[in-house]
């Protein structure tokens, strides 16, 4: 058994200056295995394969090829060795084709002459026997992100690695992309090679993985088989402690309508286009609207027109009964506009002034924390107080600390507190939970719901399937700047929405009956 | 277990004195003049080698038997800086703090020369005339900014150019003002000078105090109201500031105009001073130069750290140094060596304060990745040493951030 292992890594430990990023963490690969590796944010994963990648050095420990000790300085060595990785965010050349990308790096010349046609039938060879499917001569700034993925599995393929190492490859792929994706990594573990999967996604590694290393904190709590484990256990030895994953909630009660659109377009600001065509909606009171959709589909701009970051080239946005299409910022807040936006440290704070500063980012201008223009600094100190502590938002110095230096999980509960404390009818969330562990993604959940208990409209755009799924009373799908179809997500299917989210299918205009 | 919370202790204890903030920038302006002073010697050396010891001296001590001069040199830069740290503390560079300065001194002695008013008004309302020449000069840069954003540092280069010609010209072709044999303007009536501190010998008036109370009101502004909140914020981040509704337009506006009456008042501080030869005044040659007080500001904002209360200290300082040099003198040195000294120490002064920032920011970015994923203790740990090694450390760790930001 010892001897079918084909990569290990042996007590690894690795410190960065203050951290221990890999605290004697040991991984096992077997031959033809696909095995994940699992931790939150900042657990070490990234860290520990970087290592067996050739980009860091461990500081003690070591790594073991077929049970012989060798040594990777550089992603070359790795190279060499047989270990390839794909990337979380793919390094592709954009204005190469597909084929001059996978050779990059290792083209057959000849007299310094490239030999394309050589390389086109050895990637051939790979793409049939995969069923990895491009078009060679396509540029890469022309294709879908899927199929950027297989280039770069190509590129493993054309380097005759054995070990491969997907590092989240399906954060940004469709549900239809990733069951294709699997199907791949089955097949490729069929043939005899190792698979390291790198995710924080529980179904996925469910579905597909043999085994898995789970990291937190640095360190290695433990590897486990698939087959004698179930999801809540995986989370809990991810997390610490138990997670919930449903979330729990009662039946909507929509009231009237708060927020109405109409007809609205949106100037794009990479293309002459609209980015948002043509959109009509409503969100009432007392119900959670998903907005879904894979990223760049329009909905940033959507929401930049809602909130009043952008200006809409045509069309209306009501809220409460107001037109607000032309309003400022401050007063869409005013009529009860609350914004928990995309991106969190651009738009959402400023990460050199304090917590308590910050808390009040929406609300300073009011009677309640100015006077004549000066700031009452008691009211503002105990007014975040209470929000700390009834929002449970940990830091080092309570209102005082800098908010650069909370953590991002923190960063996000002080904007959720500030966002659903202040008076208002509608809130607009933009992923709420991204990069936020299980723990902080179960909190802000819980948070959303109970303001739309509350009676509130919420209206949120997530790129998250199982969030939508989860979290939503109505799910709207946007596909190039439109809506293509709203469904219910008692009713519906991932993979049904699925189809809608990539434009395989939409709805006709009888079903979206607004005009 | 006992470790731990033992450890935490110290980092805590540790933190209260260097993790404040006028600590480190005290400590680094301290830094900052040390190594300019270094490399101001290095020049003094290569001028004249025997003659560098006592001349460093001289520069470093000559302005202590001299201190009401001090103040009075002190008086115009303390004004250009603000102006210069204002301006940045919302994001803005004014490099047009000269333009604006000129401006001020225009109006302010125009005022000086045609308006005929009471003793004891008279002064009063020229320093507000120079005031609203700065303010109109660092309002235009700032309309163009927020309605066609055009970048400010452009614009207000282009209007120290345009404001020193238009007023040299002003000044050539009004009769009254300039007395064309000695290319110099008229002496100002007495009624237009600012009253004396009463020390022989020495131009230092009234205006230095009218300077810190400024300072010291910039101050309050900034850090306990609303206005001052808006500000900080738009200068931290733009964007965020945008999200929250503030009104960026308005703000850019209002605080170019602000910056600009602050130069304007220096330019007015600087010209209205009272002459100690009875009858005469301080003079302007309209040489078509640009006014070096306003780039002199830019160094004190800087030195500074853009805080206006640093600003009274760093602009006293360089006009200690400045007052130092005509010392060195005595010692052999040409005035264009001791400029070239003088200028050393404040661009290295100035400089490795922005190298500071550069390095704490870098720092700021290090800590912050590290804190989202290792926890906040890691990180707690690491901004307690700071030494040079781990920023260097940084672009290794970009693997680190990359998942932090997932």
């Amino acid at each position: 058994m010892e001897d079918n292992y084909i990569i290990e890594m042996l007590n690894i430990t690795k410190v960065f200056p203050g951290i221990v990023a890999n605290d004697n963490v040991t991984l096992r690969l077997k031959k033809g295995e696909i095995h994940a590796l699992l931790g939150e944010n900042g657990a070490g994963k990234s860290t520990l394969m970087s290592i067996l990648f050739g980009l860091y050095q461990a500081d003690s420990g070591e790594i073991r090829k077929n049970g012989k000790v060798v040594k990777i300085n550089n992603p070359n060595d790795a190279n060499a060795l047989g270990i390839g990785m794909v990337h979380q965010h793919f390094k592709l050349v954009e204005i190469f084709t597909v084929l001059e990308n996978i050779m990059l790096g290792d083209e057959p010349t000849k007299l310094g002459f490239l030999q394309r046609k050589q390389a086109r039938e050895r990637i051939m060879k790979f793409s049939q026997q995969y069923g990895l499917e491009v078009n060679l001569d396509a540029l890469i700034e022309d294709i879908s992100v899927g199929m950027q993925q297989r280039v770069e599995i190509l590129k493993m393929l054309y380097r005759d690695n054995e070990i491969l190492i997907f590092d989240e490859p399906t954060a940004v792929l469709t549900p239809q992309e990733i069951d294709d994706l699997m199907e791949i990594m089955r097949e490729f573990a069929r043939s005899g090679k190792s698979i390291i999967f790198i995710t924080h996604k529980l179904n996925e590694i469910m579905a597909v993985a043999d085994r898995c290393t789970v990291l937190r904190k640095g360190k290695c709590v433990g590897t486990v088989n698939i087959k004698d484990t179930t999801k809540e256990e995986l989370s809990r030895m991810m997390v610490g402690r138990d997670v919930s994953f449903s979330v729990n909630k009662a039946d909507a009660n929509p009231g009237e309508v708060v927020l109405s659109v109409r007809n609205l377009s949106v100037p794009s600001s990479i293309h002459k286009t609209n980015a948002v065509r043509n959109v009509s909606f409503d969100v009432r009171a007392g119900e959670i609207v998903c907005i879904a959709g894979i990223d760049g589909n329009g909905q940033t701009e959507l929401v930049y027109a809602l909130t009043g970051l952008e200006r809409p080239s045509g069309g209306t946005i009501t809220l409460c009964g107001r037109d607000i299409t032309r309003a400022s910022i401050r007063n869409r807040s005013k009529t009860g506009m609350s914004h928990i936006p995309e991106d969190r440290q651009k738009h959402g704070l400023i990460l050199d002034y304090t917590l308590e500063e910050n808390l009040v980012l929406q609300r300073y201008w009011q009677p309640e924390f100015q006077n004549k223009g000066f700031i009452r600094f008691d009211a503002m100190r105990s007014y975040a107080t209470r929000l700390i502590d009834q929002y449970d938002i940990r830091s080092g110095q309570g209102p005082v600390t800098i908010v650069r230096s909370m953590s991002g999980g923190n960063q996000q509960k002080a904007i959720v507190a500030r966002e659903l404390d202040k008076d208002h009818k509608l809130l607009v969330a933009v992923q709420p939970t991204r990069g936020l562990d299980v723990g902080a993604i179960e909190y802000i959940h819980r948070q959303l719901v109970s303001d739309r208990d509350a009676g509130k409209a919420v209206l949120i755009v997530s790129f998250e399937l199982d969030e939508v799924m989860d979290i939503s009373d109505r799910i709207l799908v946007m596909y190039e700047g439109e809506i293509v179809g709203e469904l219910d997500p008692k009713t519906t299917t991932v993979q049904e929405l699925g189809l809608y989210m990539s434009g395989a299918k939409r709805s006709t205009v009888k079903e979206m009956s607004y005009a | 277990m006992h470790n731990e919370s033992l450890s935490k202790k110290n980092v805590f204890h540790l933190k209260k004195i260097t993790g404040s903030k006028a600590f480190s920038t005290f400590t680094a302006a301290l830094l900052a003049i040390l190594l300019g002073l270094v490399f101001g010697f290095i020049v003094m050396l290569i001028a004249s080698p025997p003659n560098a010891v006592p001349g460093i001296f001289a520069v470093l001590t000559g302005g202590f038997r001299r201190i009401a001069d001090v103040i009075y040199y002190a008086t115009p830069i303390m004004m250009t800086g603000l102006a210069v740290g204002f301006a940045f503390k919302m994001g803005l560079f004014n490099i047009g703090a000269s333009g604006q300065y000129t401006m001020g001194m225009f109006f302010a002695m125009y005022a000086g020369f045609f308006f005929n008013l009471p003793r004891g008004l008279h002064w009063i309302v020229c320093v507000a005339m120079g005031m609203l020449g700065g303010l109109l000069w660092g309002l235009i840069p700032g309309v163009f900014k927020a309605l066609l954003n055009v970048n400010e540092v452009i614009t207000s280069i282009m209007f120290n150019y345009i404001g020193m010609f238009l007023v040299d010209m002003w000044i050539q072709t009004t009769p009254g003002m300039y007395v064309a044999d000695k290319a110099r303007t008229a002496y100002l009536p007495a009624s237009a000078q600012m009253p004396s501190l009463g020390i022989p010998n020495s131009g230092v008036n009234i205006s230095i105090f009218i300077a810190i109370a400024i300072a010291i009101l910039l101050f309050i502004v900034l850090s306990k109201t609303t206005f001052g909140y808006e500000l900080k914020a738009t200068g931290y981040n733009r964007h965020a500031s945008t999200y929250a509704g503030m009104n960026g337009k308005r703000n850019i506006i209002l605080t170019m105009a602000i910056a600009g009456a602050l130069a304007g008042l220096g330019g007015a501080f600087a010209f209205l001073a009272p002459s100690s030869i009875p009858g005469s005044s301080v003079t302007y040659e309209p040489i078509n130069v640009i006014a070096p007080n306003g780039f002199n500001g830019i160094a004190v904002a800087l030195l500074g750290n853009s805080s206006p209360i640093g600003i009274i200290f760093s602009s006293v300082f360089i006009s200690h140094i400045q007052r130092g040099g005509t010392q060195a003198r005595l010692f052999g040195y040409e005035y264009e060596i001791i400029d070239v000294v003088i200028s050393v120490i404040i661009y290295f002064s100035a400089f490795v304060m922005l190298m500071q920032e550069v390095a704490k920011k870098a720092l700021r970015q290090l800590l912050d990745s590290l804190k989202r994923s290792f926890g906040k203790k890691g990180a707690e740990k690491a901004s307690d040493a700071q030494p040079a090694a781990e920023i260097m450390a940084e672009p290794e760790l970009s693997e680190v951030e990359k998942e932090g930001q997932k």
